[in-house]
């Protein structure tokens, strides 16, 4: 358990014992089943390694006997705070291995929902933390408005997590006559609470504190390891799926990448991957803004294109998209058959997860935590 | 002792002595229900949602469904704990909350013991919860409750210095330690309380931003003492899960709730007396008999609970060297800067 050893610190060579513990997978901040082994100096953490795998539902392997529409509803499991964005790349995966134009309409509204998830996530993301350092007001402030955003895809899609709703070739349902006034409802009130927070918890002294200069992940680190995302975007990376790969209608929509500057502390700290996801959520407002504008009042069917019978060609793709969280891909090999060959996702939170080992060492316990809450992962993604 | 109501309508006796027991103990039970009841719905007021609404009409009956509730759960104690000491330790803690009611004066006429050294008395047994603290996080034989009393006991003793100099301040002010008469100098009126510099002549303008410092301070260090947000590192629940009460169930569990609560009254109880005038009416001698005194004085201390319970409702938690920074760096030499500051105003005037 522990073990002694002469550790070089700055006031000479001390006799210090280490003490290894373990947190979690039940402990209130490791945001789902993670455990993480952390071995502590007093209070400063020397090592952490990551346990993953408490939430194994053998994803990849279960998708090879399934049909591909079958696939969907499992995606949706993977990050569930985010499931609209999961089920994109896949369904525009599929629709390029079969050849399926999607019209316009459509797409607004995939892009349109993926973006008011995007706010729901980045909401989640700036909750938690804002728990993580004890701020619980905030949290409850967030989760009333994201009620809002989980209501509307309740009367889009029946759900309020597991939507199921972008198919291979359309939508499940077309969206509510109210769709676009709900839309700008949403917009409203989170700008208004995005504000409230900015004001209560970003803009606190304490929490200044607590998060400039911790966990500071440097470009070159950030991009060695392969972190996407907000996470990538913190450190000062402009890289961004929407903007550099354009998908679905992002090309004709104008919005700004966020990317950290270092304000308060040093570029690539916690409050820099925070205040990037805070922002990210007005560039999403943006984004619905510019889309509802021009959406069109008369409904269309939406499951025109659907296929009867999903057997594409022999073939294989990578199929990638900007969640909130990263990036997501899936990589997709097809036989000819119904079932796919083979499938496999490059989930966003196992990435971002691996530089946490790196990053932590050196810091107290109480920043692990932040650190952790920073990357913003879901364990549902990690393990899938 | 003369002086107190218990004494003229009982004489020296045992009913005397079980009263002063009885009478804050009962009034403690009774706070502790109506601040928990507090709790829920300052923080359902501040964040925008109802609290709870079904025990009892708008949910009044809350505190004491959750003293039912604990009352019925197991009392579990780990194998490997070190057992005197783990069930000892909520006693202890709860020792020393209730220890400082010994010579709180509640009114002119109440107060259990009156003692000459009332201040340091119920400073001394404030710093009883670090005990308390440090047995139940050692004992738990759990890393998480070790770590949580580690924090709490570096934590306590740093702040108790910056209140020892707030209330140093006060003693020199007011040239006793006697509480009695901390407080008839306050007589008067709000405007000689020792928030703003005591009784005295106009010049005392130029010591009201010591007092005002001092009164800061000592309410910054008696949010540190009790353990509330933004300084609740020994329990810090996001990061050591629950601190040194990880492995306490039932009602030993609630022991350590109780304190934590009792503790809360204390603090703004001692802060109350030495700068709000204690039980003085804020309007000199309007409103000032004994009973209304009670009212002042508990009304005073209630709303600095009050003002602790906001806090934690709307602040992030500090980090544990940050904690240190604030109190060695800042409270501490300013506090020390204002003792010499009162000391020689007290010495001139």
């Amino acid at each position: 358990m522990t073990e002694k050893r002469i550790i070089d610190v700055d006031y000479g060579k001390v006799e210090t014992e280490r003490m290894r513990i373990n947190m979690g997978p039940q402990h209130p901040s490791t945001h789902g089943v993670l455990r993480l082994e952390v071995e502590l100096d007093g209070e400063i953490v020397t090592e952490v390694v990551p346990h993953i795998g408490y939430l194994h539902r053998c994803f990849e392997k279960s998708c090879e006997k399934m049909s591909y529409p079958q696939v969907i509803p499992y995606i949706d499991r993977m990050d569930y705070i985010s499931s609209m964005n999961n089920e994109l790349p896949f369904v525009m995966g599929m629709e390029k291995l079969l050849g399926i134009n999607i019209p316009e309409r459509i797409d607004m509204i995939r892009v349109a929902l993926c973006e008011l998830n995007r706010i729901a996530n980045h909401q989640i993301a700036v909750a938690t933390f804002g728990l993580d350092c004890g701020a619980f007001t905030p949290f409850l402030y967030l989760f009333r408005d994201r009620e809002m955003i989980l209501n509307l895809f309740e009367a889009v899609s029946g759900g309020r997590l597991l939507y199921n709703y972008f198919w291979i070739g359309g939508l499940m349902n077309d969206v509510p006559p109210s769709f676009k006034e709900n839309c700008l409802d949403i917009i409203k009130t989170v700008r208004v609470t995005n504000e409230e927070v900015m004001r209560l918890l970003i803009g606190n002294k304490i929490f200044e504190e607590r998060t400039a200069n911790v966990g500071i992940l440097p470009a070159d680190v950030a991009v060695n390891f392969g972190v996407s995302g907000p996470v990538l975007r913190g450190s000062g990376v402009d890289y961004d799926i929407r903007r550099s790969e354009p998908y679905s209608m992002y090309d004709k929509l104008d919005f700004d990448v966020i990317i950290g500057k270092g304000e308060i502390g040093t570029l690539g700290d916690c409050f820099d991957r925070n205040i990037v996801r805070m922002r990210e959520m007005e560039e999403s407002c943006k984004i619905i803004e510019q889309i509802i504008s021009v959406f069109p009042d008369e409904s269309s069917d939406v499951r025109a294109l659907v296929p009867r019978r999903v057997k594409p060609p022999k073939g294989e793709i990578y199929s990638k998209a900007e969640n909130p969280k990263g990036e997501l891909g899936f990589y997709i090999v097809s036989d000819g058959s119904v079932n796919p060959y083979r499938m496999r996702s490059r989930a966003t939170s196992f990435v971002n997860l691996s530089v946490l080992p790196e990053i932590s060492k050196g810091y107290m316990i109480a920043d692990l935590i932040m650190i952790l809450g920073s990357l913003d992962i879901v364990l549902g993604e990690i393990d899938r | 002792m003369e002086q107190n109501f218990v004494y003229k309508l009982f004489g020296d006796g045992i009913i005397m002595y079980s009263l002063f027991v009885i009478i804050p103990l009962t009034f403690l039970l009774i706070y502790a229900l109506i601040a928990i009841l507090g709790e829920l719905k300052i923080a359902s007021w501040v964040q925008d949602r109802l609290g709870p609404m079904r025990t009892g009409w708008k949910g009044v009956l809350q505190p004491l469904a959750e003293v039912l509730k604990l009352m019925q759960k197991e009392d579990i104690v780990p194998d490997a704990a070190n057992k005197p000491l783990f069930n000892l330790a909520p006693y202890v803690m709860f020792t020393g909350a209730f220890a400082a009611f010994a010579a709180i004066p509640f009114t002119m006429n109440f107060v259990p013991a009156h003692l000459n050294i009332g201040l340091f008395y119920i400073f001394a047994v404030g710093a009883f919860a670090v005990i308390g603290i440090v047995m139940g996080g050692w004992a738990s034989n759990n890393k998480y409750s070790l770590l949580g009393a580690m924090r709490g006991v570096s934590q306590m003793v740093s702040y108790e210095i910056p209140i020892a100099l707030a209330i140093l301040s006060i003693a020199a002010l007011a040239g006793s330690l006697d509480l009695q008469e901390i407080i008839n100098q306050q007589s008067g009126g709000f405007w000689n309380w020792n928030i703003l510099g005591g009784n005295g002549s106009l010049w005392k303008v130029l010591v009201i931003p010591f007092t005002l410092a001092l009164f800061i301070i000592h309410f910054v260090g008696g949010l540190a003492e009790t353990n509330r947000i933004p300084f609740d590192i020994p329990e810090g629940e996001s990061e050591i899960v629950a601190g040194y009460h990880t492995e306490y169930s039932g009602m030993k569990f609630a022991m350590f709730f109780f304190a934590e609560y009792a503790n809360m009254f204390t603090v703004s109880a001692l802060i109350t007396i030495c700068f709000l005038g204690g039980w003085q009416s804020p309007f000199g001698d309007f409103l000032n008999q004994p009973l209304m005194q009670a009212v002042w004085f508990i009304g005073k201390s209630c709303f600095l609970v009050f003002v602790q319970i906001w806090l934690r409702w709307t602040l992030p938690r500090l980090r544990v060297d940050q904690l240190m920074y604030v109190s060695w760096k800042v409270m501490t030499p300013i506090a020390f800067f204002c003792f010499i500051a009162i000391s020689v105003w007290s010495m001139l005037r």
